[in-house]
């Protein structure tokens, strides 16, 4: 089987992998990083969002081998030295999260959201979840997160 | 507001691991030496298995094993079971043909579980299992309830004639007849309550594990109720006893009814653990949730409201088919019976109702409780009734609910379909919503649409339910095969931190947060020291798990009875503390004091004396600080609420455009108003997403067509508006803590007023969901009607 190396959440990783392997498989089998979850099989769900090379992606729609040599953040590496992420921080403070499943999809989405822009209206925030499916919270304290997120960053 | 104790938007406990990637669902716990399971899922929706041809299958790569439903049937293993048996009208009970842990001679559905193959890798397995011949013999399906009714159907089941599971009523017949027959007007519907696929965004997964050293199992797996999953695999599936069998359901990602369920992949997997000595791990992949999970709704009615000529309703007449499927679950008889049937009285004062109920087995999965189970198919006949009957009335809409309504000082209030109403102020609710969403100003929003080309519409919803699943008495009387308590266990340690032990499970509810809010309350005790355990049959001695809305008017009741007892155990302390009389302790919040003298000792202090018994007159006290209380209630709960949706619709594309939505309810007791607002949300959203986007849809050969989320209509953020909500806040009569459950109340009260919306603004009657394309067919026939 063929190796593949990257960088998770800044420490090297690396493994044998099937060809047919995606990068959501490596991450949770081979790696352990278990924050990064599977809800789907056709690339819908976005409960697997990570970070490749400082872009959102779904985890799902690529192979590990594609990763090679690529960076990458999982939700395991958003928070600093046991500081939550401002993201994170604001789901926990408006209650954007239930049952937790889409969660760190969600959290690396909208974190994707405000690099790109830093002050996004809420039919922006809601436009941009359009990839990622939460079954529990009707979105609506998601979008409050999301925007508080966005102030605190700001400031 | 506080920031601690009941009441206060306390932040989440379990928060910070879900947000960081350290929660523990089952899929991702890896058992040393497990191999994993793949199921072979019969592409046919009813076929006989003439035969199985495995060799080639366990011949392949890192199989370890490959099994079909004879060899599990040589374990003495059984399927699924359906836990409540419901009384027919002719007095026999329902029919509950049996279930094979694995399909044998034939199959019934798409998707059912033909076959096993366990192996090294989960790609080992899934290559395996296409290797697996089986020999088909197809023939023609039925997926429609009337064609299953109807002679010469294909038989589901040799000893199901017909395939009736059962015919049903509820209510007086003669009744209602007679208040028909007086009757001024009658409005009539034919209405459709959608099937809907749950998807919990978590797929459903399983890790099986037999020790032989002690002989005994342990299954982690996605279960809303562990406590009942071992109950029912131990005593029914032959996979017991109790004593040897542990169930983990660990963090569950949404459950929503899908949950409750002992499925045959989980039997499997546990039976496989143990026949072939190594863990095993099974988890679904989303097509396989579309194909297994238990669906929900499905129901085809014809309902009829008797009026005067002033607008009283004199008479409620229901007929509905509903579809359990392919087989029966564990609520899957409840569900369209006794949860359905005993709201149709919904908020109004109707004198006479008489409901009848044909359930009816069709080559599709099963259908089971499904977030209000019963309730938001009540609801949505009686509110889209309602509503029609003051459209043909001419009668506002608000003004014939008035009319009508259940009076506050008329609680409690005894129903014609069986239940008591315990309290509500149904008015207030409605009149408040109204304000919310500004009724008055309506017709000006309406003109400004119309200036725009587009329609505009508002719909309302004044729905009641049932929920806190209990009590046990009024369960078992109806044909529930268990006891519907819940169990809690405070310890306190010597240190004066807290474990409490809940047979609740929490799958997104936060009850790690509320039941800490309620010990904290009561027993004095900061919230962080309290931990809150669930979910584990070999930690937490007893449950009944969480569905039906009972978590905090029943699971929560049970944590306050609890700390009612350390509460009475401290005092006995204390008295021997003070050299008192026990009689004379006095306690409060956290404090034990005697009147009239300076002596206090705070709860930590006592917990420790407790533990340090020095000198304890042990003939009469015993050492330690642990405590376990079991509740039944004497009352299911009911919450209500007013629900109003306001809409716009480019008449160009039929898209409807969700304004405004309110949703103003009565939960009882807020306990945490975050939390509850939270729980109000997700409902609404998928009440809404019912009755716009999600429909499940089979093809006459009983293929899935709506078999992935690329097909079936989830709803996404920009799906929505930012929704109002208020709560009343008043207590319910009947529990300590005067809470109503509040986990379903959006789901069921939202449909009806999300398509009266719709139908008010594009009139014409549609089924749900009010898709674009149905929305603009709808307004085409009624233009071509027009001309």
């Amino acid at each position: 089987m063929p190796s593949v190396s990257m960088i998770i959440n800044g420490e090297p990783a690396s493994g044998e992998v099937e060809g047919r392997t995606l990068l959501v498989d490596f991450i949770r089998q081979t790696m352990r990083l278990t924050g990064t979850h599977v809800g789907c099989d056709t690339s819908q769900c976005g409960a697997c969002v990570v970070h490749v090379n400082g872009s959102s992606i779904k985890a799902c729609t690529m192979l590990a081998l594609q990763a090679e040599g690529a960076e990458v953040t999982t939700i395991e590496g958003m928070a600093t030295n046991g500081d939550l992420h401002p993201i994170q921080a604001a789901f926990k403070e408006h209650h954007g999260l239930q049952c937790g499943f889409c969660t760190p999809g969600m959290v690396m989405s909208a974190a994707d959201l405000l690099q790109q822009n830093a002050d996004p209206s809420e039919t922006e925030i809601r436009e941009w979840l359009e990839g990622n499916i939460c079954r529990c919270t009707g979105y609506h304290n998601i979008v409050k997160a999301i925007q508080a997120a966005a102030q605190t960053m700001r400031s | 507001m506080p920031d601690t104790g009941l009441g206060a938007a306390v932040r989440r406990k379990e928060d910070n691991r879900f947000l960081t990637g350290k929660g523990r669902y089952t899929d991702d716990i890896n058992r040393p030496g497990q191999a994993y399971a793949y199921f072979l899922a019969s592409p046919h929706a009813r076929a006989r298995i003439k035969g199985i041809d495995t060799t080639a299958a366990k011949a392949a790569p890192g199989v370890i094993g490959v099994f079909t439903a004879a060899d599990v049937a040589a374990d003495g293993v059984g399927g699924p079971i359906c836990g409540w048996v419901v009384t027919q009208k002719n007095g026999e009970p329902h029919k509950s043909p049996a279930v094979s842990a694995l399909a044998s001679d034939r199959v019934n559905f798409v998707g059912e579980q033909v076959a096993v193959v366990v192996a090294e890798s989960l790609e080992q397995a899934k290559d395996a299992s296409e290797l697996i011949e089986v020999d088909y013999a197809p023939e023609p399906a039925v997926t429609r309830m009337t064609d299953a009714l109807a002679e010469g159907a294909p038989q589901l089941h040799d000893d199901v004639p017909g395939n009736l599971c059962f015919d049903w009523e509820i209510g007086d017949k003669a009744a209602t007849d007679a208040a028909f027959a007086k009757a001024d007007h009658v409005t009539t519907l034919d209405i459709v309550n959608n099937r809907l696929v749950p998807n919990a965004i978590e797929p459903r997964a399983a890790i099986g594990e037999y020790d032989s050293g002690t002989d005994s199992s342990t299954l982690f797996t996605t279960s809303q109720n562990p406590h009942v999953a071992r109950l029912v695999l131990a005593a029914f599936c032959g996979l017991g006893p109790e004593n040897k069998l542990r169930v983990v359901a660990p963090d569950v990602g949404g459950g929503f009814g899908s949950k409750i369920y002992v499925y045959r992949d989980e039997i499997v997997t546990l039976w496989a653990a143990k026949k072939l000595g190594r863990p095993v791990k099974w988890t679904a992949e989303r097509t396989a949730s579309f194909l297994t999970d238990a669906h929900g709704r499905d129901h085809e009615t014809r309902a009829e409201l008797a009026l005067d000529k002033d607008g009283n309703f004199l008479g409620l007449r229901v007929s509905t088919l509903a579809n359990v499927g392919a087989h029966n679950q564990i609520f899957s008889t409840a569900t369209p019976s006794y949860l359905y049937g005993c709201l149709l009285t919904g908020q109004y004062k109707t004198p006479a109702v008489y409901g009848e109920v044909k359930t009816v087995f069709t080559n599709t999965a099963p259908v089971d409780a499904y977030r209000g189970a019963g309730r938001p198919e009540a609801t949505f006949v009686v509110e889209r009734l309602v509503e029609k009957a003051a459209q043909e009335l001419g009668i506002d809409k608000t003004e014939l609910r008035r009319r009508n309504f259940i009076q506050p000082e008329q609680f409690p209030y005894q129903t014609p379909c069986l239940v008591q109403y315990d309290s509500g102020d149904f008015p207030l609710l409605l009149d408040r919503a109204l304000e919310l969403i500004d009724y008055k100003g309506f017709p000006e929003r309406k003109r400004a649409s119309e200036a725009q080309g587009k329609l505009r519409g508002i719909g309302l919803s004044c729905w009641i339910e049932a929920c806190g699943l209990a009590p046990s008495a009024v369960v078992g009387a109806l044909g529930g095969g268990v006891g519907q308590w819940e169990s809690a266990n405070i310890k306190f340690n010597p240190t004066g931190s807290v474990t409490v032990y809940t047979g609740s499970h929490a799958h997104g509810q936060g009850h790690e947060t509320v039941f800490a809010q309620i010990v904290s309350e009561h027993l004095g005790i900061p919230e962080d020291n309290v931990e809150v355990v669930h979910g584990d049959t070999g930690i937490v001695p007893f449950g009944m798990g969480t569905y039906g809305s009972r978590s905090g008017p029943v699971g929560g009741a049970a944590v306050y009875k609890a700390a009612e007892k350390i509460i009475e155990k401290g005092r006995k302390i204390a008295a021997h503390l003070f050299e008192a009389s026990v009689e004379d302790v006095e306690y409060d919040k956290g404090t034990y004091s005697v009147a009239g003298t300076d002596k206090t000792k705070t709860m930590a202090e006592i917990a420790f004396a407790a533990y340090v018994p020095h000198n304890y007159p042990l003939d009469e006290l015993e050492p330690g600080l642990d405590e376990t209380a079991f509740f039944d209630p004497m009352n299911f709960t009911f919450p209500s609420g007013g629900y109003v949706a306001e809409v716009e619709v480019d008449p160009e594309t039929g898209v409807v455009e969700i304004m405004d939505w309110v949703g103003v309810d009565d939960v009882g007791k807020v306990m945490n108003p975050m939390i509850v607002a939270g729980q109000l949300h997700g409902g609404f959203a998928q009440g809404i997403g019912q009755a716009l986007y999600e429909g499940c849809v089979y093809d006459d050969s009983g293929q899935l067509l709506t078999g992935s989320l690329m097909d079936y209509c989830m709803p996404r953020a920009d799906n929505f508006p930012a929704f109002k909500t208020e709560e009343t806040d008043q207590p319910c009569p009947h529990n300590p803590l005067g809470v109503k459950g509040c986990g379903e109340a959006g789901a069921i009260g939202s449909p009806a007023a999300m398509l009266n919306a719709v139908i008010d603004a594009i009139g014409v009657d549609i089924d749900m969901p009010a898709t674009p394309e149905k929305v603009w067919r709808a307004l085409q026939t009624r233009a071509q009607a027009a001309e």
